[in-house]
């Protein structure tokens, strides 16, 4: 046989091997589905247990889609999802209009979210109050020397306006006030930190689990930034990540949350940055 | 049967040859009808002309002006920068360079185009930022000299090798004309050799600066991304593409903010495309007035 006549014949088996392997993906699939929308800042939680779970159960899928914490609790209250992912509590008019449909919002805390505030390690600055921190950010203060530090300019860090690290900082400090035209902005929380490890004078935020030793996070309202204080809720920047059910949840969908919040789940939530409930 | 062969195979060709118009046509109209709604909410001028960008606030502002003059000073820096490097590596290789170095310069300007971008920013990001915020006492490294700096860098291999392939495609009966008539060799490098060039040189200067401002990963890495109207080199600036790469992923599917994005996408096609025309353009006049016609 000539190595043309052999490469040939491999070929062909491996087409045919690809033709077959959609129809084999396709009878594992299943008839339970759950459907899941919502917040961004809640998805790199949703999606990684949704798929360790989906491989313990081939018999279920799940379906994730974002489109922020609005998006997800409308839906649930539309009856479009099971599980309505959000990064606050539900506000007054979406549990009013959820009565009107029947619809009973179940509140289930899978994880919470902190924020540090993490300066150079040079910078002899402990800790800054809120008020501080939302005057450096909005730009009222722009020199270490009032807040107690060194006479040096305040290079201002942030996540990129559109990300859901932003959302929090935004929500819990800020209070939608507009952040100094030129703060950076960076793509990411590794990016926000290599930025303030390398700048003197910078000041920046980054989730919980992205503090580096190359950074010092700082004390907020004198409460250090720690899993503990998260979980007691006396550290300011931190949030209640939910997905919201209709009712206590049942079936396969309080299967799933039960994962999440499983040692497994509650591991796949510390991985990712977030502060675990369980 | 030979006969329908060759058709067949000359239809094929065609058909490939006509698809990147296809691409090119498909990837407009998409760009058109995803910038439209973002036209027509915010305004041409407010959106062009509109002095702060904060997408994603109540109410949002969308204006790119900041974001287009970053871009510009950015490409104008990179265009210092590789236009020095870039010529004067491809006048040296053609000119100057024994066989040797022209086998050690060609393949390492060649490597130094096949670095991703990504590493380009990574670099910038950890040792070229600290190293200047250092070096020149400035507040922050992540400026747009930076982002200047590293494009420059990366766009001089396109710069170096289309002067370069110009530069060999001057006949060498121009050089020893001139040379004959008692032209010493500066006198004949730039009266004849690069004037004689002077096209491709001009087409490789233009297609290096819009690789410079087209490119994403790195000016996303180095530039810092505050979205102000740069008053100097040294200040952090958002150009163009970073801003559409840092936000597209989380911009809401069908909102005022995602269809932002691509309206800033369709100007930055709008401005390459300029580019490309005044490329073809200066070519042209260079092929007239050398009489090389066409």
């Amino acid at each position: 046989m000539t190595n043309f006549k052999k490469f040939k014949i491999l070929s062909t088996f491996f087409l045919v091997l690809l033709l077959f392997l959609p129809a084999s993906v396709k009878v594992s699939a299943s008839e339970q589905v759950i459907v899941v929308k919502g917040s961004t800042t809640v998805l790199p939680i949703a999606q990684p247990c949704a798929e360790v779970f989906m491989d313990q159960n081939p018999d279920i899928d799940i379906s994730i889609q974002g489109g922020g914490s609005g998006v997800g609790i409308t839906s649930l209250i539309d009856g479009t999802c099971d599980i309505g992912n959000s990064s606050r509590p539900v506000k007054e008019e979406e549990v009013a209009k959820a009565k009107e449909k029947g619809v009973e919002l179940f509140a289930n805390i899978i994880a919470k979210d902190a924020i540090a505030v993490i300066v150079h390690t040079s910078n002899k600055i402990d800790g800054l109050t809120l008020e501080q921190i939302k005057a450096i950010y909005t730009g009222e203060i722009s020199n270490w020397s009032p807040v107690g530090g060194e006479d040096q300019v305040i290079v201002v860090v942030s996540r990129d306006s559109a990300s859901g690290t932003f959302e929090a900082f935004n929500e819990l400090v800020l209070h939608k006030e507009k952040l100094r035209p030129d703060a950076l902005m960076q793509a990411s929380n590794a990016a926000v930190a290599t930025t303030v490890a390398n700048t003197p004078g910078a000041i920046g935020y980054v989730g919980l689990g992205y503090v580096t030793s190359q950074v010092k996070a700082i004390k907020v309202n004198d409460i250090i930034p720690s899993k503990e204080t998260v979980n007691d809720n006396s550290y300011p920047l931190a949030r209640p990540l939910f997905m919201y059910t209709n009712g206590e949840p049942e079936g396969i969908v309080k299967d799933f949350i039960d994962f999440v919040l499983s040692a497994e789940g509650q591991k796949l939530v510390e991985e990712n940055g977030f502060i675990r409930v369980k | 049967m030979y006969k329908k062969k060759e058709n067949t195979i000359r239809w094929i060709f065609t058909i490939l040859a006509f698809s990147s118009l296809f691409f090119l046509v498909g990837i407009t109209i998409t760009l058109f009808i995803s910038a439209w709604p973002a036209f027509q909410e915010i305004g041409l001028f407010e959106f062009i002309l509109g002095r702060e960008w904060y997408p994603t606030y109540d109410p949002p502002d969308f204006g790119i002006f900041p974001l287009i003059m970053a871009s510009f000073l950015v490409t104008i820096g990179a265009a210092i920068i590789c236009v020095p490097l870039g010529l004067g590596s491809a006048l040296f290789i053609n000119e100057l360079a024994s066989q040797q170095q022209k086998a050690l310069l060609k393949p390492i300007i060649e490597i130094l185009a096949s670095i991703p971008s990504i590493v380009y920013g990574f670099f910038g990001m950890v040792v070229v930022a600290p190293y200047l915020q250092k070096l020149l006492q400035i507040p922050v490294g992540q400026t747009a000299f930076t982002g200047s700096l590293l494009l420059g860098i990366m766009a001089t291999p396109t710069v170096c090798s289309i002067s370069e392939d110009a530069l060999s495609f001057v006949p060498n009966s121009f050089r020893e004309a001139s040379l004959a008539l008692g032209a010493n060799r500066w006198q004949t490098l730039t009266k004849v050799t690069i004037p004689a060039a002077g096209s491709g040189i001009s087409t490789g200067i233009i297609l290096g600066m819009s690789r410079a401002i087209g490119e994403t990963m790195t000016v996303l890495m180095v530039t810092g991304g505050a979205a102000i109207i740069p008053t100097s080199f040294f200040q952090p600036v958002r150009p163009m593409t970073s801003t559409i790469a840092a936000e597209m992923g989380e911009a809401v599917v069908g909102s005022t903010h995602y269809h932002a994005l691509f309206a800033i996408g369709l100007i930055l096609f709008l401005i390459t495309l300029i580019f490309n025309i005044i490329a073809e353009l200066i070519s042209r006049r260079y092929r007239l007035k050398l009489g090389l016609g066409r």
